[in-house]
């Protein structure tokens, strides 16, 4: 367990799960909750985006439902000692929203993932091809994985762990 | 997009920075000379249209339990079903089909790592179908929300 977090953090970022109410004194009601203080709350949301627990804090938009809906996540089979420097090439290009290193596996040779959300698919795809010429990788060791159908979204729910009883 | 300008500013300029204040949504409304009531109204429009999934804290991944992307492919004629099946599971928060032969990728999330194995073994023993598990090694790009 991250030592950064005690029972308090944890029941909070459950309980903002959905997301704060849209009331007026929301950071109030989330305290009314867990039974502790507006204060306590705001002050522990700082320290929690402070230390980097907390990425952002703020809306989280859903891309489709706003005409992003060439979505695509771009996979490419680079060699292990270029794929962090690949990695930063990449992330230089603007329309790149996301880029995690993930492991090849039997079956599945692409180690560096890039997100891209567009609403055409005839311009995501020239935003491929910029980003392959960039980063030098032939077309055979790429992929684009468009999504056809979003069968679920929603923030991540960490379970059990995350309540104010001892786990 | 076709939403009014204060909408795209709500969904906009609020990914991050929300105002950790007693009353952010009347901090908002100042800064964008509009009322609380407005901008309490709007974002729950927004909410309500599917635009915006929520406001609240995105959690750096491995910060809080664990996680990992993973893929299987799927005949396309049973797609919908494998898709329903993993889905419904409450650890899965993210569920799409893709245009590969790697189809069928979700994300599964846990108390921690013998738990996201745990529902990756369920899934294969309920589908039948090998399950490519393809945990996180490298996080490039800090999450700064995304730019409308």
């Amino acid at each position: 367990m991250t030592p950064l977090l005690d029972l308090r953090d944890r029941a909070l970022l459950t309980a903002l799960e959905d997301g704060l109410p849209l009331v007026s004194r929301p950071y109030r009601m989330v305290g009314d909750q867990l039974g502790i203080s507006e204060g306590e709350v705001i002050t522990r949301l700082q320290r929690l985006i402070a230390c980097g627990v907390i990425r952002r804090f703020g809306a989280v938009v859903r891309h489709r439902a706003l005409g992003y809906t060439a979505n695509a996540m771009v996979v490419w089979d680079i060699a292990d000692e270029r794929v962090d420097a690949a990695a930063r090439t990449a992330m230089a290009f603007p329309f790149v929203t996301l880029c995690y290193r993930r492991p090849r596996r039997e079956g599945w040779r692409y180690n560096l993932f890039c997100m891209i959300h567009g609403r055409q698919r005839a311009t995501v795809l020239a935003q491929v091809d910029a980003l392959r010429a960039a980063l030098g990788i032939d077309v055979s060791d790429h992929a684009v994985l468009f999504s056809t159908r979003a069968f679920k979204q929603r923030g991540a729910r960490y379970g059990a762990s995350m309540t104010l009883e001892p786990a | 997009m076709d939403s009014s300008p204060i909408d795209l500013r709500l969904l906009n300029d609020y990914q991050r920075n929300f105002p950790l204040t007693a009353r952010p949504f009347a901090a908002i409304a100042d800064e964008l000379g509009t009322s609380e009531a407005e901008v309490i109204e709007r974002f729950a429009a927004l909410r309500a249209e599917g635009k915006l999934a929520r406001i609240g804290p995105v959690i750096r991944p491995h910060a809080v339990g664990a996680s990992t992307l993973a893929a299987m492919a799927v005949p396309p004629d049973e797609v919908e079903a494998i898709a329903t099946l993993i889905a419904a599971r409450a650890e899965v928060n993210h569920c799409y089909e893709r245009e590969h032969p790697v189809n069928l990728w979700f994300v599964v999330t846990a108390a921690d790592e013998t738990a996201v194995n745990a529902v990756l073994t369920a899934i294969e023993l309920h589908t039948g179908r090998k399950v490519i598990d393809l945990p996180l090694l490298a996080a490039y790009h800090i999450d700064l929300g995304f730019p409308l």
